[in-house]
């Protein structure tokens, strides 16, 4: 379906189908909770400290649920300023499709930037993760 | 193809050249547009009527004695009787313009609900009302100490009576608000019966109508409603107009809703007086040209007519149930006897959102999230749906285009 293959790429649909950071982890120090009001789809995001391992809870499309399947991978082992940075080095990418080398696997999802109401599905995840690095232990 | 695109009913092909933006391709497709339950298309003759008032009839209503305004004002006011006589109403004083539904009920909860209702009456809603007809009561119940109860549905999206004659039971529900047609399930409501049912049981009767009043003849004294409210731009006509129908009786008792000039009789600083019906409840300048092209659509649709809408709506919601239940892994919402042309559905294993992207895709608009009904969404078991609602100008050609743009969202889900 070419029209629509730069948006729903192998990776996107992959890691829909099989997310391998999902579910409640047995140990975590922090977490947070993201809401899109307009659709109702909804994550919750679980972070253990220690080299920073990242979890989700999600309801919502396969661009949010592979946004924060590849969060988790992209923020693994990071500091809270270098998860910041990378925040910001991604809202950029998915709002001007412009990839990013440093972003790796999560240039997949610059195809967004051509569908302005699912640019929100992408940046949920952070949200939520900025939400529970913000919040208290 | 299933059908030609002329229907049996209504001329489909000279309706949609009425419709301008129907012309318009999207990402390179020929627009397919399923999403007029959101908001409906315009005709020609409503962005004619519009344009005419701006450039050769338009000044302030109700306040000019020079020439201009009291033809705008002539016009304004016909439109007034044009909506009575389109909602069969006793009166006209009984028509007060608002700026939606939304607003309308609102209208009501502020006066109606704080000064006629008493803290420990209740009021009825039921399990598939659109936001709009939830929020307002909610505020009314916090503000107010009114309590607000909700009717059960049945699993087919059917008003559930035996829930609906709990609600009642105790004696102090005062008022049934209740939509005419829902805009997740298409259930019409038998509003006559509820009407009758609310009356017996010394309550007044709400309908929201903004769905309903689009594709079926509303007769609002052989239902007997009390309150009836619709948004001018889900029936074809411009947003920023809606219409709040009461009965004259209880406009009279009512309080003014908003203070300003046109909705009073005299003003001093000690105290003010209000106008009588309907110009207590419209304060200052109104939607003057939006109300000319509620006008409009109102004669649009009639020249159209509603048995051949309604009878062509018909065939298009059957074949679209049809069409639909065919697709394996997709789920219709809602199986009421009397439904008309709003199908819900989800499908395995895609979310609505994608489905609605990979639509829009093939230029095939329909909506997709919770539909302003979040409550109805839990209680049918789903959190989103993906929705098409179909209008007079719907073709049985554009039910096929999205059968077979189903199926490919299929294939990239499997």
């Amino acid at each position: 379906m070419s029209e629509t293959a730069d948006l729903y790429q192998a990776i996107i649909m992959d890691r829909t189908k099989n997310p391998r950071h999902a579910g409640k982890p047995p140990h975590f120090n922090r977490e947070g909770h993201g809401d899109n009001p307009m659709c109702g789809d909804r994550i919750h995001v679980y972070v253990a400290d220690d080299g920073t391992q990242v979890h989700h809870e999600s309801r919502g499309c396969a661009i949010m649920i592979a946004s924060a399947e590849l969060m988790a991978d992209a923020v693994a082992g990071l500091t809270a300023d270098a998860i910041a940075e990378r925040r910001k080095a991604f809202e950029a990418m998915v709002t001007t499709g412009t990839t990013n080398p440093t972003l790796g696997d999560l240039n997949a999802l610059s195809g967004v930037s051509e569908y302005r109401s699912r640019i929100r599905c992408a940046t949920l995840p952070w949200s939520a993760l900025t939400a529970a690095l913000e919040g208290a232990k | 193809m299933s059908a030609a695109l002329k229907s049996e009913f209504l001329d489909v092909t000279a309706i949609r050249k009425d419709f301008p933006i129907l012309a318009q391709t999207v990402h390179g497709k020929k627009l397919v547009y399923l999403d007029s339950g959101a908001s409906a298309q315009k005709p020609r003759m409503v962005i004619d009527a519009m344009m005419h008032c701006m450039e050769a009839q338009y000044a302030n209503v109700h306040r000019g004695l020079h020439w201009m305004s009291e033809r705008t004002s002539d016009a304004y006011e016909a439109v007034r009787d044009k909506t009575a006589a389109f909602l069969n109403a006793a009166s006209r004083e009984e028509i007060i313009f608002t700026r939606n539904a939304t607003e309308s009920i609102n209208l009501i909860a502020h006066t109606y609900g704080r000064a006629i209702l008493k803290p420990g009456d209740a009021i009825v809603i039921s399990e598939m009302e659109h936001h709009a007809n939830i929020v307002p009561w909610q505020m009314l119940r916090d503000s107010h100490g009114i309590e607000l109860r909700i009717a059960k549905i049945t699993d087919s999206g059917e008003l559930d009576f035996t829930s609906l004659e709990e609600k009642f039971a105790d004696g102090k529900v005062k008022l049934l608000a209740i939509t005419h047609m829902s805009n997740v399930l298409g259930t019409y409501t038998p509003v006559e019966r509820l009407a009758a049912f609310a009356h017996a049981h010394g309550a007044k009767i709400l309908l929201d109508g903004s769905q309903a009043v689009v594709h079926r003849q509303v007769d609002l004294q052989a239902i007997d409603a009390d309150f009836y409210v619709f948004s001018g731009h889900k029936l074809y006509g411009p947003t920023g107009i809606g219409v709040l129908y009461a009965k004259r009786e209880l406009l009279d008792a009512m309080p003014p809703f908003l203070g300003g000039g046109d909705m009073i009789a005299s003003v001093s600083y000690e105290r003010s007086t209000w106008a009588k019906p309907p110009y207590r409840f419209e304060a200052g300048t109104p939607a003057i040209i939006e109300t000319i092209g509620l006008g409009a659509a109102i004669d649009y649709v009639l020249s159209i007519g509603f048995p051949a809408i309604a009878a062509h709506e018909r065939a298009l919601t059957d074949h679209g149930l049809a069409t639909l239940s065919k697709i394996e892994g997709l789920r219709i919402l809602g199986a009421a006897q009397d439904r008309g042309g709003v199908i819900s559905f989800t499908m395995e294993g895609a979310h609505a959102h994608d489905i609605a992207t990979l639509l829009d895709r093939q230029g095939i608009a329909v909506r997709a999230g919770h539909h302003c009904a979040e409550p109805l969404m839990g209680r049918m078991g789903v959190t989103s749906t993906a929705r098409a609602t179909f209008a007079m100008y719907t073709s049985m050609e554009e039910i096929d285009a999205l059968a077979t743009g189903l199926l490919r969202v299929k294939q990239v889900f499997a």
